[in-house]
């Protein structure tokens, strides 16, 4: 069972905004769908490594090369809908 | 036959005998998009202008007598969440409604280098989550077959675009299942490849460790020309290993004997719909008669792969997008922010919709403190023990085949509310892609109420050649 406040902290953690009606809802439905996946409680996995990728892949280092950018800095500029003030997006103030 | 519904093989034939030009093929499409669409809303954006711009080079191209691909002047539609280069992309969500990418994915750019001729972008469930195309900010895509029904999804747009005769091949991204379970629900060909198999590079990130760049057909040779021309590697996909690429086209026409083919008992199981079961199973027959040898296993593993998706999925992909924040992309809230935190907190309040909170939601969930090894890693390992099914079954035989979706489309409205349910519908597509395996949906029949089935052909990594040879053998 996830309750509305466990609902509520998760949303603050995904920095998410919710209505109480979502909050409801969310609870109810979040409730069912984690419940299902105690199934894997189930398998015995005593001793079994994890998979986090499937082609064995080991790490790739990249060659120190040089290359153009795949946009310019006024085309990633252009992504936002802020002000861009010297070449840097202005956003609300993050302490007072 | 009308020019929009040929094949890439009949097309690229016609243009060299000068049969018809890449022009009057692109305005066939064009205004079988303006006669149909109104209904289907398999597009969300449609360029006329640049599509006949390119298909215009593409037939001076060919009259100075110059090299062309096969794929050359070919209508293509491309889901939504391929970054085109001033073009919309917008993934459909309300987040990114308007946003315009200034750069090519590298599937795109390819592509181009094949003198692509791109239609417009398709319609998908916001941030191909969803196995329905009922979760995009611009409305349910129809299936051609019944508009009361779903296309299937999250790549619903491209596979309906595709049956409605609007495009000649396309593209989506299967993750769990959405290329594949769209391309059995709209009657067409759908390969979800290996992970890795074709960059990702430049196609929005839902869940990194399964997502793969698929394309939809209207025959086997057409995937095979298709991935002939968009497999490899890419330098900015560190993920696409370098395995050597066959040329596809040599695997169609080949004979079957003695290919060994797998029948899963799990995927014949309760709750797979019996016609669909009979559709599929007659297939196999089919094959055994031209000589491949079908043998009984078991993949064990397969009732647990909805539960290790809808983990490890989620998880990916609260991480993917956290970086939609409405300053580094997407839209500024239209509700006043007091300060930048809660300035996040409305941006991404307005601008994800339901599927993509709930499952930003489950994956924060599965992540945080307390939880992440009873739910993460727990499914972590259980991921390990289907990838030991399949190699297991692969020690015996080529390929496995069963049912693409238990159920043939269903109507629309009928799971959207009950997730649950919505992600079951998924069972028999996740499997093959905790495994990063090749899998192609290929349509095999129809029910009695005239809704396509597809075989799922499943194959060892980066044997995408086998499960062609398998579909084009059916074909004959």
């Amino acid at each position: 069972m996830i309750s509305d406040d466990q609902v509520r902290y998760v949303a603050k953690l995904a920095r998410i905004a919710l209505s109480d009606e979502e909050v409801n809802k969310f609870s109810e439905q979040l409730s069912k769908v984690i419940g299902y996946m105690k199934i894997l409680n189930e398998v015995d996995t005593k001793n079994v490594k994890e998979t986090h990728q499937v082609t064995g892949l080991k790490n790739i280092m990249e060659k120190d090369i040089v290359n153009p950018s795949k946009c310019k800095r006024d085309e990633l500029l252009e992504c936002t809908e802020l002000p861009v003030d010297s070449n840097q997006i202005r956003v609300k103030h993050a302490i007072k | 036959m009308r020019l929009n519904e040929l094949t890439i093989r009949e097309i690229s034939e016609g243009f060299k005998e000068k049969k018809f030009s890449s022009r009057e093929l692109t305005e066939a499409c064009l205004s079988a998009i303006k006669e149909k669409d109104f209904e289907i809303n398999a597009f969300v954006t449609v360029d006329n202008e640049g599509a006949l711009e390119s298909a215009e080079d593409f037939d001076k191209k060919l009259s100075r007598g110059e090299e062309v691909s096969v794929l050359g002047g070919i209508p293509v539609a491309l889901k939504d969440n391929f970054n085109t280069k001033g073009i919309k992309s917008t993934c459909c969500s309300p987040i990114l409604r308007d946003f315009v990418p200034p750069y090519d994915a590298s599937v795109v750019k390819m592509l181009k280098g094949n003198e692509m001729v791109m239609v417009g972008k398709t319609n998908m469930d916001e941030y191909a989550c969803g196995g329905s195309t009922e979760h995009s900010y611009f409305g349910t895509t129809k299936n051609p077959f019944d508009v009361s029904r779903v296309a299937g999804g999250s790549s619903g747009g491209s596979a309906a675009a595709l049956a409605s005769s609007m495009c000649i091949y396309s593209f989506g991204t299967d993750t769990g299942g959405s290329v594949r379970q769209p391309a059995s629900f709209c009657g067409v060909y759908g390969m979800k490849v290996t992970y890795g198999r074709v960059s990702r590079s430049g196609v929005t990130a839902m869940a990194s460790s399964w997502d793969t760049i698929s394309p939809f057909g209207r025959s086997a040779e057409d995937i095979a020309y298709i991935l002939d021309a968009v497999s490899g590697d890419d330098y900015y996909d560190s993920t696409t290993p370098g395995v050597e690429v066959p040329d596809y086209s040599e695997f169609l026409n080949k004979d079957v004997k003695n290919l060994k083919i797998g029948l899963p008992k799990e995927y014949f199981d309760r709750g797979i719909d019996k016609e669909v079961s009979e559709t599929v199973k007659y297939a196999v027959k089919r094959l055994e008669g031209m000589g491949a040898k079908v043998e009984k296993i078991s993949l064990p593993m397969t009732k647990y792969a909805v539960a290790v998706y809808y983990i490890t999925m989620p998880a990916e992909l609260s991480a993917n997008l956290e970086r939609f924040d409405g300053i580094r992309y997407g839209k500024k809230p239209e509700k006043d922010s007091k300060n930048l935190i809660d300035y996040y907190f409305q941006a991404r309040g307005e601008g994800f919709g339901e599927e993509i909170k709930r499952r930003i939601m489950m994956g924060t969930y599965v992540l945080s403190a307390g939880y992440y090894d009873a739910y993460y890693k727990k499914a972590q390992k259980v991921r390990t023990l289907i990838v030991k099914d399949f190699e297991k079954a692969f020690e015996k035989v080529d390929v496995i085949m069963g049912p693409v979706s238990p159920i043939p489309a269903f109507k629309i409205g009928e799971l959207v509310d009950d997730p649950l349910s919505m992600y079951m519908a998924d069972a028999l597509t996740i499997p093959a892609s905790a495994a990063g395996l090749p899998a192609l949906s290929c349509p095999v029949g129809l029910n009695s109420d005239g809704l396509p089935i597809g075989l799922q052909i499943i194959a060892p990594q980066f044997k995408e050649g086998l499960c062609i040879q398998a579909a084009s053998a059916l074909e004959s």
